[in-house]
């Protein structure tokens, strides 16, 4: 049986991992491909690097990287951040990565989703979506967009781009289905109303995403206990659950995560 | 010291799996050259991509694997080149294969979810195969795959795995082995695996 996957994300800004990640027996806690290591003897299934580097002409550091952690690590691991053309992804997946995530690229340009997908197979093109709720009155005009009814209010959700900056007017939901016809061959899904807030994932959103679209989804953002992320893979259908923070401070060991999912009958690699 | 010939024609990941190769003990060789094949200890064809451009830009090659093979030299196939070493595949048109395993490709159907990515588990039917020695039944493996082989002959299925129907992923028959997950990308388990190919060869 297909297990659901854990997948710890690692942001990073010039090769560094940002945000302090509080492992012991490192010998640099900063270097990614070391603590991509360290994960993968966790127990994580898949890793995910996130380059927030604000400058475009540090791509080399970033290959530089994907090809140190392509020697050492044993699972497969996802680029993201800035991409934007065919060569970037070439650069990329010829490093030794396995997958990349798009997010900006494809809001301003969805054209490229599809022709990545054809250059080099749908199962590397991970479309990463960063979504916002919109609260509405019941009476508002809403046109086409999918409004969905959840404990805190009517709401529907807009996809943001530029790292979470700027709002687009595009339903997320329907942003989802687009980029699967399109030819991405997973979706990261992101909650912006959640991130960072410990709260659990936005479970009505995901499971709107997963019931539209057929790729599998990867929910992401808000996972502070053990608990939430037994809920996502309860509530929703979702093939994987990804976090950053907990992890990296240990709050949540993978391991103990793992346990406490198979308690529950999820199925999971242990 | 095993010195293995990775099989470069073009089609997708070739660090990984050298990579892992590496790091169980073997010294590998991204190559094209023919007589680097003949001059290894064993062959290996990674790959994931399209059955048909497969076959293509193997094409110069297929004479000399074909031979080594033919003459007793350990082979592993990975993914699509797992399914490459049998007779056929429909996918996107009718292709032949390398042919030498009898059996054919298919696509997974349309009640499940295509492709299969992530970890899926081994029921392992033969635990005396030198490939899974050691390799714990029930264990988790990476998949990355729409297709999947179906050998003619059901004994040299030596793993099976569960996608809503249960499909050859590991298939072995003398000195020539596959397996349709990436051993590569599967932890300590698919590691393991790469090290009994390469205890296999030493042997």
């Amino acid at each position: 049986m297909l297990a659901k996957r854990i997948i710890p994300c690692l942001d990073m800004i010039e090769g560094r991992v940002v945000k302090g990640v509080r492992f012991v027996n490192l010998i640099d806690a900063g270097d990614p491909p070391e603590l991509a290591v360290a994960y993968e003897a966790e127990g994580a299934d898949e890793i995910v690097f996130l380059d927030i580097t604000a400058s475009y002409e540090e791509r080399d550091i970033l290959i530089d990287v994907v090809q140190r952690t392509s020697d050492q690590l044993f699972i497969p691991f996802t680029v993201g951040g800035g991409i934007r053309t065919v060569k970037d992804i070439q650069s990329i997946l010829k490093a030794g990565a396995d997958k990349v995530s798009i997010n900006t690229a494809a809001v301003k340009s969805p054209e490229f989703i599809q022709k990545s997908a054809r250059v080099f197979g749908s199962q590397c093109i991970v479309s990463a979506i960063d979504a916002k709720r919109v609260y509405v009155d019941i009476d508002a005009p809403l046109g086409n967009r999918i409004v969905i009814e959840t404990p805190e209010g009517l709401c529907w959700w807009e996809v943001y781009i530029y790292g979470g900056r700027t709002p687009t007017g595009i339903d997320a939901i329907q942003w989802a289905i687009k980029v699967e016809e399109l030819g991405a061959g997973e979706i990261l899904l992101t909650s912006m109303d959640y991130d960072g807030t410990k709260d659990g994932y936005d479970l009505p959103l995901t499971k709107k995403v997963v019931q539209r679209t057929k790729v599998p989804v990867i929910a992401s953002g808000g996972a502070g206990a053990i608990q939430q992320i037994v809920d996502v893979f309860k509530i929703t259908d979702a093939s994987a659950a990804l976090a950053a923070s907990i992890f990296h401070f240990r709050e949540i060991a993978i391991l103990d995560l793992k346990k406490e999912l198979q308690n529950n009958s999820i199925p999971i690699r242990l | 010291m095993v010195n293995l010939a990775i099989v470069n024609y073009e089609m997708g990941n070739l660090k990984s799996i050298s990579s892992g190769l590496k790091k169980v003990g073997a010294e590998v060789q991204i190559t094209k050259d023919p007589n680097a094949l003949i001059a290894a200890d064993g062959i290996v064809i990674p790959g994931v991509g399209a059955f048909g451009d497969a076959m293509k830009n193997l094409a110069p090659l297929q004479p000399t694997i074909l031979e080594e093979i033919s003459n007793g030299k350990p082979f592993l196939g990975v993914c699509l080149g797992a399914q490459l070493i049998f007779e056929e595949s429909t996918e996107f048109g009718l292709h032949k294969g390398l042919a030498i395993l009898k059996g054919y490709i298919e696509r997974l159907p349309e009640t499940v979810i295509a492709p299969q990515i992530g970890w899926n588990q081994l029921i392992i039917q033969q635990f005396d195969n030198p490939l899974v020695e050691g390799v714990e039944n029930y264990s988790y493996v990476y998949f990355v795959h729409s297709f999947y082989p179906v050998p003619e002959n059901p004994d040299i299925i030596v793993a099976k795995t569960d996608y809503g129907l249960e499909f050859a992923s590991i298939v072995a028959q003398d000195h020539i082995f596959a397996t349709q997950f990436h051993p590569e990308k599967s932890s300590a388990v698919g590691l393991h695996i790469l090290e009994n190919f390469i205890n296999f060869i030493k042997q």
